[in-house]
């Protein structure tokens, strides 16, 4: 157990998890409150950056109604958070040959007709911790529209919470990932410039450059790594390395 | 006046064909409509459970956002959603109850207490052009063509979303739109009968068997063609048709059109407005045969 | 001529339960047959909505959930439009079908619909029927 006493009283505040009361600082985000209270995650945390949809979690506040959702590892702590730990949320995929199938709404119609048992409840909307317009991408896929699907649920990162929160029992996020996978690899305009690029690579642009660094003793070459020019943290859509040679 | 326009889903897949000649339609009339930018499935069929207001959920969602996008109205093509569409927004004017309840739950929206007026089209023509100035806007009679005016369930029933406001008595706004355009509506014993609904998906062979008494009353009364505006019915008379050849006898080969098909092609739109292809072969097929179209070049 | 109704056979919870559910008073029905005679799809049912509506009246609602008649019932509406006593008839019948469908019980299930069927029906078959024969 963490040592509270030594924190002055101002810097902690109590926090619910599954339903037991522990103080925990104020500044720190759930998932390192809940590993300050004492527990280890071996599931339900990934990325530790919010994008990798492992570490959703739900709560409630004191005194409110509400549902609320957030990524453990995004969001901090508020004072009487009642919280819990979703890491999965049974959602089945279907199999499927993507090589063979036509990007129509007919072939997700096939695969996942439940899609058709939407009421329109908007649940999974408000439970997305992403901001997802889950029902606006469901319902574009029940009028068919695969490219609208793919642009709205576009910021999905496969949490599962809106599947756990559908009246319907529909695994929302595993229709839109088909939605996007068949518009972005067969409807989708490929993109020019990344063609050419990969023909100019193909050519043999950086054949040379990787002959003169395959050639370089191990020293040197781990001092150009640790050397090199890195986009400074801040920076605008105006910065450019100082040195183009490779471009 | 802002109208609205409430797709719905097949019609923006299956039934292209009726959505692209009714929008063809109203710019040729100046008429103008604009497509709610969100919406959602309304359900295709109205809650009739008392206690159950979570399905009434989506109809009214969509009357929030024409509500929202400033329209006075919304007008609708398909009959199953204007059938919805119109029950719903009649119960969050009329029932205060359960639309305080409905407005609990979408704590997300804005409340609705049925600001919008639901219109189906074949309303919106009669009321803001009228039969006789229809008339006058036709560019190819559709004479000769004799039509079975088929309306279904949706649009008439129950009396209080019934199309063609003060009809009383049998309906008679699809056989006065259908004059207007020229053609002859026929009369049709089972003009106001259910086509199957659904049947199809637990009782196929009795589902058949009822879109089989409609095509083999469409047969009796001599048309030429059924006329209806909802893409379940269409697919249950015309796209089973063959099907239901094949197993019941005395069904006729007619072909089924959506009404504003025959408008498009009446206010001499060009026959691609009407988007044939989706339909029946027979039907691009007899409009041809009627000099009321062209056949397409590819063919000749 | 007189029937005897056992009061055991009397399943008031039941009869309470489609009232509830259909909002109908199912005592307004006076046995006319107006509704059996309208409804196209009575033929195939073995018991038809005026024979349903005489056993609720007696709380014998479980025959009447056990028969297709619920599933057979299109919504089509024409019963309630012709009922001279202004019953909604087709509420009675998806009261019926809720009783069912309450008890987490599915009358299709969307994934044993054959995959040509789903690419062939219009959404709409889908959306509706799912809403009528889902829970
Ligand atoms: S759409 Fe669903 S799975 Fe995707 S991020 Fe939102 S809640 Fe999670
Ligand atoms: S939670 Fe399910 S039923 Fe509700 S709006 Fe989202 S997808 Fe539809
Ligand atoms: S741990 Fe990956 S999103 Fe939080």
């Amino acid at each position: 157990m963490p040592n509270v006493q030594k924190e002055t009283e101002a810097d902690l505040i109590p926090i619910f998890i599954m339903g037991k009361r522990y103080l925990v600082p104020e500044s720190l985000t759930i998932m390192k409150a809940i590993e300050y209270a004492g527990y280890q995650f071996i599931r339900g945390c990934g990325c530790r950056g919010g994008i990798c949809g492992a570490c959703s979690t739900v709560y409630r506040k004191a005194g409110d109604y509400k549902i609320y959702s957030g990524l453990a590892c995004q969001t901090v702590v508020e004072p009487n958070m009642y919280l819990t730990q979703i890491p999965f949320f049974p959602a089945l995929r279907r199999e499927y040959d993507y090589e063979t199938m036509e990007p129509v709404a007919e072939s997700i119609y096939q695969l996942y007709p439940e899609l058709f048992r939407c009421v329109a409840c908007n649940a999974c909307t408000k439970i997305c911790p992403m901001d997802v317009q889950v029902l606006d991408y469901i319902s574009a896929l029940k009028r068919g529209d695969l490219e609208a699907a793919t642009r709205i649920s576009f910021d999905c990162i496969q949490c599962g919470l809106c599947a756990s929160r559908c009246m319907g029992e529909l695994p929302q996020y595993h229709i839109a990932q088909l939605a996007r996978r068949l518009h972005g690899g067969k409807l989708a305009p490929r993109a020019e410039h990344l063609r050419q690029v990969v023909e100019s690579i193909a050519a043999g642009k950086f054949a040379d450059v990787m002959e003169e660094l395959k050639a370089l003793p191990v020293d040197e070459l781990r001092k150009l790594y640790t050397e090199r020019e890195l986009e400074p943290a801040m920076s605008d859509e105006q910065w450019r390395p100082s040195n183009n040679a490779g471009l | 006046m802002k109208i609205s326009y409430y797709p719905g889903c097949t019609l923006k897949t299956k039934a292209k064909n009726l959505e692209d000649s009714a929008l063809a339609s109203l710019a040729a009339l100046g008429i103008e409509v604009e497509e709610l930018e969100r919406w959602n499935c309304c359900g295709a069929v109205f809650s009739l459970a008392d206690d159950d207001l979570i399905h009434q959920v989506a109809p009214v969602r969509d009357l929030i956002r024409a509500r929202d996008a400033g329209a006075d109205k919304l007008v609708t093509l398909c009959s199953q959603c204007y059938n919805v569409l119109a029950r719903a927004n009649k119960l969050m004017r009329e029932e205060e109850e359960k639309r305080e309840t409905i407005n609990l739950f979408m704590d997300e929206e804005v409340d609705y207490h049925g600001e919008v007026q639901v219109v189906h089209f074949l309303d919106l023509l009669r009321e803001t052009i009228g039969w006789d100035a229809l008339r006058e806007q036709v560019k190819v009679p559709l004479e000769g063509l004799k039509v079975a005016p088929f309306y279904g369930c949706t649009l008439l029933r129950p009396a209080e979303v019934a199309v063609g406001g003060g009809d009383r008595g049998a309906p008679h706004v699809l056989q006065d739109f259908l004059s207007a355009l020229g053609a002859t509506p026929v009369r049709f014993s089972a003009a106001e009968e259910c086509c199957g609904a659904y049947e199809v998906l637990i009782n196929p062979v009795e589902g058949m068997r009822r879109a089989g008494s409609v095509l083999a009353a469409a047969g009796e009364s001599h048309a030429d063609a059924i006329v209806l505006s909802c893409p379940l019915c269409e697919y249950n008379l015309g796209r089973k048709q063959g099907d239901i050849r094949a197993q019941v006898s005395g069904i006729p080969d007619i072909p089924v059109f959506y009404f504003t098909q025959l408008l498009a092609i009446a206010l001499g739109l060009d026959a691609s407005a009407g988007r044939f292809e989706l339909n029946m072969a027979s039907a691009r097929k007899l409009l041809q045969d009627k000099k009321f179209v062209e056949a397409p070049a590819t063919q000749v | 001529m007189s029937i005897t109704i056992l009061l055991r056979a009397l399943d008031r919870a039941m009869q309470e339960r489609v009232a509830e559910i259909s909002g109908q008073n199912v005592y307004k029905c006076m046995q006319c047959g107006t509704c059996s005679s309208v409804c196209p799809m009575s033929g195939d049912m073995e018991i038809t909505p005026r024979q349903a509506m005489l056993l609720i009246q007696h709380g014998l609602v479980d025959p009447v959930l056990s028969s297709r008649t619920p599933w057979l019932c299109a919504s089509c509406h024409t019963c309630q439009v012709r009922c001279p006593r202004g019953i909604e008839v087709t509420r009675v019948m998806e009261a019926l079908r809720q009783i069912v469908l309450r008890e987490n019980r599915d009358m299709v299930n969307p994934r044993e619909i054959p995959a040509e069927s789903i690419a062939e029906m219009p959404q709409i078959a889908l959306v509706a029927g799912f809403r009528k024969l889902t829970s």
